[in-house]
Parts: structure tokens; sequence; C-alpha cells
């Protein structure tokens, strides 16, 4: 940043420091106060009336001391192992999904990296396209793909490889692939941003001169991205240990993850206590992945400049 | 040498296949006559004529519009400020938590997002007797939250490499301070205004979770009735209306690139 004074630029400032009060106050009121409000009612009892919490705002007249808080709803939790498998099965599904998005996305962006770098902006033009593509529909795309009745199956049955379907659809297979091919792009975009930088041709010239490939790769070239891995793998592991949409289209009956519970405990059991602190829970589940990237994505920031 | 040159090709064109094989084929799809899903009954517009007729569709995809017009152009110009401060102001009082606040939706899971907010304006209307009923509104002020994130990553990446001699060129000729804003930092600032514009766009058309959770009787969105749909299964006629979102997009994206790329060769 430049610092030069110049006669008008404190009353650029000022302006800037005035209208800067306003998206303040608006993430101050819709962003932490409803943040505060879910940590207060997580320990709220439940009463069965119109919000279906007991009336922690009311403090006006009852004071601090008169909240019925309790620490019930988080105890709840801890004691029945029905959460504890849950968000178990939610970070496994998360994790291998992630790994998964990892072994495909790796050697696309290496791929990339290593092209003339017209055709680089295509290729990595159409790993972005389908983002702007909606979410929901994409997902959807593989309801009729996959399905008992599906193209698959009817492809794999008319040519006669299976007798009966296959079981592709409302299953954990269904819901990892559509975690990998919803957060590709995310995959992809930290570690060609990373292995751009690396001068791959440099190390296809080292390895040349004498050092084996498979060699060279492993010994340089994955070190040196492994901050690309890093950003990418959190970026897709992150959002997939809370995703609804996915395991709500894909998944079956059986496939639990914690954002979809979060949903039937608030629109169909109406606990909303209870939902308060499985967000919680999984708020605090997520607070060490989410400092890692942020230091990691401000490394990267540093190394790119 | 060519054997792994082998391998990184059909690796990669396998992921670019599994990403463009489910939409061609929904597109594929949804000019066919039949109405079962993997039966080609012959080429057919009717889906599209059926459309035109769902008044409940077209409600909701109008909201939708509406709603992410609306949502975009506040996210937008509150995030624009946000990033400019936060480049700008030296010794911004509550700096660190103004950054935390707008990086945070970012890695927010959605479905707290929206539980939190619903609560919010629970309270308020419990409070302060406003907003008195949930819908197009409360809709709206969720997604400026959200969406105003992603506007202040694209806008601060650019002030990062912006020159900033020629407004303190205008400064120092005693231009107005709001006139220099706006002649000069605004149209320098214009192509990242304009992406940060349509990925807020984007983001609202398509959010399901937070929408759901803070909408209220009476307004459904486009996401939540596909949603709704699409839980029993493939659907004709919502193949055709992702074929007609695609296209869009594709129209948006090929427009917003050849502005971009024209105005690249003219500042060089």
């Amino acid at each position: 940043m430049t610092t030069r004074p110049s006669i008008n630029g404190g009353d650029s400032r000022r302006w800037l420091r005035t209208a800067v009060l306003v998206p303040y106050a608006w993430l101050l009121l819709f962003f932490l106060m409803p943040f505060l409000i879910i940590l207060k009612i997580s320990f709220a009892e439940p009463v069965v009336a119109q919000p279906p919490f007991t009336a922690l705002l009311e403090w006006g007249q009852q004071g601090w001391a008169g909240i019925h808080a309790t620490f019930e709803n988080f105890l709840f939790l801890f004691e029945d192992d029905y959460y504890g498998i849950i968000y178990l099965a939610s970070l496994k599904m998360a994790a291998i999904g992630t790994l998964l998005c990892l072994l495909l996305g790796y050697p696309m962006a290496y791929f990339i990296a290593r092209q003339p770098p017209r055709r680089r902006q295509i290729l990595l033009m159409a790993v972005i396209l389908p983002f702007w593509i909606s979410f929901l529909l994409r997902v959807y795309a593989w309801i009729g793909l996959l399905g008992n009745r599906g193209l698959i199956n009817e492809l794999l049955l008319k040519t006669g490889i299976i007798d009966t379907p296959l079981a592709l659809l409302y299953n954990d297979f269904a819901v990892y692939l559509g975690i990998v091919y919803s957060y590709l792009p995310f995959m992809i975009l930290p570690l060609y941003s990373n292995l751009e930088r690396l001068n791959l041709d440099l190390l296809d010239a080292a390895s040349d001169l004498g050092a084996r490939r498979w060699q060279a790769f492993v010994d340089v070239t994955l070190p040196l991205s492994v901050p690309g891995i890093v950003g990418g793998c959190l970026l897709v592991f992150i959002p997939a240990v809370g995703e609804f949409t996915i395991p709500a289209l894909l998944g079956g009956a059986d496939t639990l993850m914690i954002g979809r519970v979060l949903w039937d405990e608030f629109f169909v059991n109406r606990d909303w206590p209870v939902a308060s602190a499985v967000s919680i829970v999984l708020l605090l589940l997520l607070l060490v992945p989410i400092l890692w990237f942020q230091r990691n994505q401000d490394r990267e920031q540093e190394a790119a400049q | 040498m060519r054997r792994r040159s082998l391998l990184l090709v059909s690796i990669a064109a396998f992921g670019y296949a599994l990403l463009y094989v489910p939409i061609m084929f929904v597109v594929i799809y949804s000019f066919n006559d039949s109405r079962l899903v993997t039966l080609w009954g012959g080429f057919s517009m009717r889906w599209y004529a059926s459309l035109l007729a769902n008044d409940e569709l077209l409600e909701a995809a109008f909201l939708s519009l509406r709603v992410a017009v609306v949502s975009a152009t506040f996210a937008t110009a509150l995030g624009a400020i946000v990033a400019l401060a936060l480049r700008r102001v030296p010794r911004l009082r509550g700096r660190l938590l103004l950054s935390s606040m707008v990086t945070a939706p970012l890695v927010m899971p959605e479905i707290i997002t929206g539980l939190s907010l619903l609560f919010l304006f629970i309270s308020m209307t419990h409070l302060i007797g406003w907003p008195t009923a949930r819908g197009a509104t409360t809709i709206t002020i969720a997604h400026i939250t959200f969406s105003m994130a992603y506007v202040v990553v694209v806008v601060r990446s650019r002030l990062a490499a912006m020159d900033e001699s020629l407004e303190e060129a205008a400064m120092d000729l005693g231009g107005r301070p709001v006139a220099v804003f706006f002649d000069i930092t605004v149209p320098m600032l214009l192509p990242a205004l304009v992406s940060g514009w349509l990925l807020a766009f984007t983001l609202s058309l398509d959010d399901l979770v937070i929408s759901s959770f803070v909408s209220g009787p009476g307004a459904t969105t486009l996401p939540m009735l596909i949603f709704a749909k699409v839980r029993l299964g493939v659907t004709p006629d919502i193949n055709a209306i992702t074929t007609i979102i695609i296209a869009l997009v594709i129209i948006t994206v090929a427009t917003a690139s050849v502005i971009s790329s024209r105005r690249q060769t003219v500042a060089a």
C-alpha cells in the first residue's frame, strides 16, 4: 500500500471510514448476533410452544439470572450414541470423499499445469464452468444416471453384462460420487495454482538429466506441492462434513450425515435446542480444519507474492 | 515418458467426462418425448411448453430472480466497501473482527447459517415486531450476508493488483473524494465488481439450504421447489429447467469473457 500523504487523502479515508460502518453494522446484526443466539438456544430447554424454546430472549424483565440455561442438550448429545456415531460417520464420509477427490484432482491439476499457456486457460475454464451451473441441478443429474432404471443400469442390462440392476443410487457410493463430482473444481484450483508456480518444465529437465521420473516426482514435485494439497483438501473437506444436499438426494436411508440429521431435527422433530447444540458441536469440530486452512492460505499468499 | 503421459491424459479425460456427462445427459433428455427417463420417445419440446403453463414454477422462478438481483446488488456494494476499507483505511477500528466476520460465511456450514439466521428473525419479531412475516425479505437479507463474503474476496484480490497512483493524482489535483471515488476508483474496480455481482447472483439463485430455513409459508424459491420435486426422482420438466439454466450460464459466461478479453486488449 502506498502511504504517500496527499492533501485530500485523509478525506477519502474519512469517507471510507464512515461508509464502512454500514456493512460493519450489517455483519454484527446478521452474522454475529445469529451466532450468539444459536449459542444461547443450545442451552435452552425445549418447550411445546411457538417458538419451541424457552424464552431466553426476554432477559429484559428477568435479567441474565432469569435465563433457564441448561447443559442438558449437550449432555443428551454425548449420552446418546446416535449423535456420536453420526459425527464420526460424517467425518469419515467427508474424509474419504476428499481423498477420492484428491486422487482424481491431483493428476488433473498436474496435467493442466503442463499444457502450453493458452490451452491451460481453456482447460481451467472447463473445470470452473460447471461451478456456475446450479449445484442442486448438477447433483440431481446423477439420479437419472444411477437409478435402478437409470442410464447406466439400462446400458449394462441391454448389453448383457449384468442380469439385475446394480444398486448405484441411494447409498454411500452415490454420496462419494456426489462429493467428488461437486467439489472437484475446489480441489483442482488450489492444486493448479501451486503446481503452476513450481515450473514443472524445470523439474522435467532435472529428471531428464538422470533421476528417474517417478523418483523425481516423489522426491521433488510432491513435497513442494504440499501447500496445494492441504488447501484443496480442506476446501473440500470443510463443506463436505456439513453437506446436506448430496446425502439428501443421493444417499440412502442409512446414510447418516450430520447436515441431514440437523435438518430433520429441526424440520421434522422441531427440537430447536438440540438442533442448536448439534450445530455448535459441528462448528467446534470444524474449527481446527478452518484455522488450519486459514494459516495455509496466508502462507500461500506470501509465497505467491 | 509416453506411458505416463497416456495415463495422465486418460485420468484427465475421465475427470472432464465426470464433470460434463451428467449435465449433457439431462440436456439431451429434456427433449425426450417419453415420460420415462431412460426410454427415448422421440424429439419433443413438450416439457418446455409445460413449464410455461406451470404457474407455481413461474412464480418461484420470479421470486428467485428478484431475490438474486436485489441481494447481489447490495452484496456487491457492501462487499466493495468492506474490501476497500480493509485495504486502505489505516488503523481501522475493529479490523480483525470485521475481516473475520466477513470471511467466516465462506467456511460456515450452510445449514448453521440458515438455522442461526432463522433464530435471529424470530427473536427480532418478538422484540421489535419486525420482520412481520418471513419470505422474500428475510431470504434477501440472508443472501446478502453470505454472498458479501465472496464479493470481498474478489474485490480484495483486484485491489491488491491495482495501481493507486491515478487516484492519488486526481486527489492532488483537488478532486473531491466522492467524485474521485466514482470517477476513478469504481471504473478501475469494475471488472471485479461485475464478477463479484455475477458470483453473488449465481449463489443466491442456487441456494437451497439457507432459503429453506429463513423462508416462510407462501414464499418458495426455485431451488426449494425443485428440491421438493426431485426428492421423489427424475421428472422431465426439471430436465427442461436445467437446460434453460445451463443455456443462460453459457451465454453469461461467454459474454463476460468476451468483454473482459476486449478490456484487456484495450488496456494493453
